[in-house]
């Protein structure tokens, strides 16, 4: 199993910690993991992406030029980032502020209405986990208790107290995600 | 036994820093490499292992005061990125001269000039064909993963001491901005003033005793014959690393008609090239010098007897493509694909500039 995958949108969404997170879980379940971020001179409101590969073998170039999966969160990003879909893959984004929604027939479309839930569960931060809930839901590459382990693992000892707020909100996004159709 | 994280390239730097019981880092921040001192400063290595961890006030003051500490036979680092290697030139002339042994990383982004921040590998020359002034080398190690950044650190210094020259690791922002996991080395401490005596006692300036003659640590020598001497030392010692300490790795060139050669970040997006090759059924595969200094020219020789073409794949307008010509002396095509000026060449147009070339033979 190979799972190559771009995270992709504003830079304070939680775009690079999500994929932190998911290598973690991988490197938690033996797997091989890389996590590439497009570096430079991103900030909060710019773009930020970062490619997540895991896998069961060693994993050769951390850079890839299309997806098994785009996680994609802002309309820059669906631009940028809709074409380089592998045929019958997956695209998964939230519908808040996109303005042209994906077109493609050839892959699997489905939406995560994220920014709404979180909003709705009082806490905009678990906007990421949410999204990230929603993808494992498709594509259950990495098992829950062993992202549990992965934020154990990336997140400060002082910011213990939050993994269960995040866990639950995983677990909604694996509920609330669904099929697109135009 | 090590133990496994999840880090990027540049903390595993510094990391690997403090456990191979480095004595000082001396640096000047700049992107894609300021995670090295920030992580340091993190760390806080002067509490542990006495480590000296010191923000200079420029790369030229980084770099001299690395010929402070090597010359008192001390581990010492710097790590700086294309525009702060090109300030510190002099001063890696002065340390190859006076044969002091230190480690210095090049995470190299896109130039000429200040360029851009984004990924290169546009310092290949300036790495291996000197750089700075006088007939020199440095030994330069090209690490592909995050693991290797953690082994070259522990390596450089080994090659440094065994033949008193500076150890330069080239890489660039892909490796140094990815996380992958790592084992890391485990906690080695600093030398005593004993060990440094022993390693180093017969030239680092470690305070003079009565019975022996004075140290002099120094690159100059008015009298040119005697200049030449040393020069004659030095290119001896430069010919005995190009016989032991050639380092490369293969990939599926046993049966391969044709080859890329490519080092460092390219070499991995050249892996997935081959991989996606050798699903079209095309008979591709990938030499990788691991020191690009001194280069695998023997094996490249050896191999041009055997493919039909070799395509060097660098994220530069070509450098390293010269080394791979001269090795090859003409006996089969070679050439060249590369993006530049920071983007990173994707492993699909990779494949299709190996393609091109298999068609057209050069």
């Amino acid at each position: 199993m190979t799972e190559e995958i771009i995270i992709a949108g504003f830079g304070g969404q939680g775009v690079l910690s999500m994929g932190k997170i998911l290598a973690y879980s991988g490197v938690m379940q033996n797997q091989e993991v890389t996590w590439m971020p497009s570096y430079g001179p991103e900030m909060r409101g710019g773009t930020a992406n970062v490619t997540v590969i895991v896998s069961d073998e060693r994993i050769s170039s951390p850079i890839v030029h299309e997806y098994d999966t785009a996680i994609i969160l802002n309309q820059q990003s669906m631009d940028k980032f809709e074409k380089t879909v592998k045929p019958g893959g997956i695209l998964l984004f939230d519908p808040n502020g996109i303005t042209h929604p994906p077109k493609r027939t050839d892959i699997k479309i489905y939406a995560i209405e994220g920014v709404e839930e979180a909003t709705r569960m009082g806490n905009p931060k678990t906007f990421n986990m949410i999204v990230l809930g929603a993808y494992l839901k498709l594509k259950p590459v990495v098992k829950t208790e062993n992202v549990e382990k992965g934020l154990r693992k990336s997140l400060p000892e002082r910011h213990h107290k939050l993994i269960p707020m995040n866990i639950d909100a995983i677990k909604l996004g694996m509920e609330k995600v669904k099929e697109f159709s135009m | 036994m090590g133990e496994l994280k999840l880090m990027k390239g540049n903390e595993v730097i510094a990391e690997a820093a403090i456990r191979c019981g480095c004595d000082g880092y001396f640096g000047y921040p700049i992107t894609p490499q300021s995670e090295i001192m920030e992580t340091l400063m993190l760390e806080k290595p002067w509490e542990t292992t006495g480590m000296v961890v010191l923000q200079a006030e420029s790369e030229v003051a980084s770099i001299n005061m690395l010929y402070g500490g090597a010359s008192c036979g001390k581990k010492v680092m710097t790590s700086s990125s294309s525009p702060g290697i090109s300030l510190m030139l002099e001063g890696i002339s002065y340390l190859a001269g006076a044969e002091l042994p230190c480690l210095i990383v090049n995470v190299v982004r896109g130039g000429p000039g200040l360029g851009t921040i984004q990924p290169s590998q546009a310092d290949y020359f300036q790495t291996t064909k000197g750089g700075g002034h006088g007939d020199y080398q440095v030994i330069a190690l090209a690490p592909a993963s995050v693991q290797e950044m953690n082994d070259f650190v522990g390596l450089g210094f080994d090659l440094a001491f065994k033949y008193r020259i500076p150890s330069l690791i080239l890489t660039d922002g892909v490796i140094g901005q990815m996380m992958e996991k790592v084992i890391v080395a485990d906690h080695k401490p600093r030398w005593t003033d004993a060990e440094i005596q022993k390693i180093s006692g017969t030239w680092a300036t470690t305070g003079k005793t009565k019975n022996r003659e004075r140290h002099v640590v120094t690159s100059l020598n008015l009298e040119s014959e005697k200049q030449e001497i040393h020069n004659h030392h030095l290119q001896a010692k430069y010919r005995e690393i190009e016989v032991n300490e050639v380092r490369f790795e293969e990939f599926q060139t046993k049966d391969a008609e044709y080859l890329f050669v490519a080092y460092g970040s390219s070499a991995r997006i050249c892996q997935k090239s081959v991989e996606l090759a050798r699903a079209k059924g095309i008979k591709v595969g990938l030499l990788r010098p691991i020191t690009v200094w001194p280069y695998p020219t023997v094996r490249i020789a050896e191999l041009a007897t055997k493919v039909k073409g070799m395509l060097a794949v660098e994220m530069s307008a070509g450098q390293m493509v010269y080394d791979v010509r001269l090795a090859v002396n003409g006996k089969i095509p070679v050439s060249h694909f590369g993006r530049y000026g920071g983007v990173i060449p994707s492993p699909g147009e990779v494949l299709e500039a190996m393609e091109k070339f298999i068609k057209g033979g050069k």
